[in-house]
């Protein structure tokens, strides 16, 4: 059913720390390897090694330079994934069902076998998290892995989305949002996490971690008082010879 | 937005057709015998066709009945049942025109199903926040107005055709000029896009990939944008027209340049329609909404 649930038990989802993330493009590698052979069809590629290669992936890296009021620029690497919004514009205007937000954890799914590619929810995403494959003809989005994270085959240490899993650097968490006790939660508390496009009300479940203040260049140096050296003696009497000279 | 000529050939040809069926089974001006009845099958042609050109742009057709299901929130499932049920309405009345007979009180039930398909269509569009150019009451009403406009050509009722054929000119117009203002006044920018606003003004460094994709092909397509305002004076006139051709010219030969007029302002809006409206996913891509036109 397309209509929202009202409420979830849980409300499973990312919080991506900007500060850490070093645009490797490891998760994005991860997703594709990993969403090839799990939940739904694969993700295809046309013309992979033409001229003119395309393909579906449901998280892509980003890069943005932001001028501060001062100091100097800064690069930050954005990956940019579903949202799985409380509100979802997505599911509400699946004509089929085949979108859907479960009540259980809240993540927002797509039963493939339901979808007829209409690709009237990827319209209506804000943030682009979808994207019609062109071999299947169905619609793609991230899953959570939700066929990792409840996988009792996998050791325990594997059972999260294999963009977290994967991160070289750790700026990808994972966890239950709705849990204010939750370590994600706690995290976001801690570094004022913040949701994408508010102004839209969407509510996104994922949440942003900023960049921290970079530190600022001390121009003069410590030794600063040490080092204005007055020269003696014969090098004094030839310093000021010269000096006069000038 | 990619204008795809399905989507443009549907919305208009369903368009006229539905508004052409809402004129006949209103029963203002319902031909009857045979000569009705043949009206009527003009009238079904187009809305049918119009529907069957909507399916071409489905990734899986073949389950296009599953359409049919979520009528609780979603408006293109609205549209499915709706497009039905005044096809299925409208048919008693077609056959009671063979008979002579007039359509009455379920013609008028008939009339507004047919005039609630081209809302349910116009508001698949209207719906949608992320391309603010859409999200405005004028969608529907310019749709409604369009299937008026065209149908009361068809019929022919050259009165009220011209009355609403310079009505809906105006109202064209008057939607180019606020659309170009809706993107700008939604407030969605790259920094509220990003979060990245609260440290300073942030500009795309490197994309995420160097070839296209489903976004940049479906909703971050640039197309024709240099010919928008020959494009917008084409459509604004050719709907327009008929509000002068058919006072002035004889019956038949003034409702056939007047339809030509009619449908190719249609085609024209139709496809700036798409072409000009922007989605908010641009702005990931650094694309920036189209400047404000004085």
């Amino acid at each position: 059913m397309t209509c929202l649930p009202g409420y979830t038990e849980k409300k499973l989802g990312l919080v991506i720390d900007l500060d850490t993330c070093v645009g490797c493009q490891a998760c994005v590698t991860a997703c594709k390897g990993w969403n090839d052979q799990g939940y739904g069809v694969p993700l295809s590629d046309q013309d992979a090694y033409g001229a003119d290669p395309s393909g579906t992936f449901l998280n892509r890296v980003h890069s943005y330079e932001v001028q501060p009021d001062d100091g100097a620029a800064q690069i930050i690497n954005f990956p940019r994934s579903c949202l799985h919004c409380e509100d979802a514009p997505c599911v509400t205007v699946c004509p089929t069902g085949a979108s859907y937000k479960r009540i259980e954890d809240g993540i927002v799914l797509v039963n493939e076998s339901a979808c007829i590619g209409c690709g009237l929810c990827a319209w209506a995403c804000p943030y682009g998290a979808r994207e019609l494959d062109a071999e299947a003809g169905v619609m793609k989005k991230c899953t959570l892995c939700v066929d990792r994270i409840y996988n009792d085959t996998l050791p325990e240490e594997d059972r999260e989305p294999a963009c977290v899993r994967t991160c070289p650097t750790g700026a990808r968490h994972f966890g239950d949002l709705g849990d204010p006790d939750s370590e994600v939660s706690r995290l976001v508390a801690a570094r004022d996490g913040f949701a994408l496009m508010p102004e839209l009300r969407t509510r996104p479940v994922n949440r942003y971690l900023p960049p921290r203040r970079k530190d600022a260049r001390e121009d003069a140096s410590l030794l600063a008082p040490l080092l204005d050296l007055q020269a003696q003696g014969f090098a004094g009497w030839l310093d000021r010879m010269l000096g006069k000279m000038g | 937005m990619n204008p795809a000529p399905s989507v443009i050939i549907f919305t208009v040809l369903s368009g006229l057709g539905f508004g052409f069926l809402a004129w006949l089974c209103s029963g203002i001006a319902t031909p009857d015998g045979l000569h009705g009845l043949l009206v009527f099958a003009l009238g079904y042609g187009l809305a049918v066709g119009g529907l069957v050109a909507s399916t071409f742009h489905l990734g899986q057709p073949m389950r296009a009945w599953r359409a049919f299901t979520q009528w609780r929130s979603s408006w293109l499932s609205r549209e499915a049942w709706v497009s039905v049920a005044a096809l299925l309405a409208a048919a008693p009345v077609a056959l009671g025109a063979l008979a002579g007979r007039e359509p009455g009180l379920w013609g008028l039930v008939a009339a507004a199903l047919c005039l609630g398909t081209v809302l349910c269509t116009a508001m698949i569009y209207a719906q949608l926040a992320t391309v603010p150019r859409w999200h405005h009451p004028l969608v529907p009403v310019t749709f409604v107005l369009f299937a008026l406009a065209g149908g009361a050509i068809l019929l022919p009722l050259p009165g009220v055709a011209a009355v609403l054929s310079a009505g809906l000119a105006a109202v064209l117009a008057i939607g180019f000029r606020i659309g170009d203002g809706r993107f700008a006044g939604a407030g969605s920018t790259l920094a509220t896009a990003t979060g990245l606003g609260r440290i300073g003004a942030p500009r795309v460094f490197e994309q995420p990939h160097t070839g296209g994709n489903y976004l940049t092909r479906e909703m971050i397509h640039v197309v024709g944008r240099r010919h928008a305002a020959r494009l917008r004076s084409i459509a604004v006139a050719g709907v327009a027209l008929p509000a002068l051709i058919l006072p002035l010219l004889p019956p038949v030969a003034g409702v056939a340049l007047a339809l030509c007029a009619h449908l190719a302002g249609a085609f024209a809006a139709r496809w700036l329609f798409f072409a000009e409206a922007e989605h908010v996913v641009g702005l990931y891509y650094g694309r920036r909404p189209l400047p404000e036109k004085g």
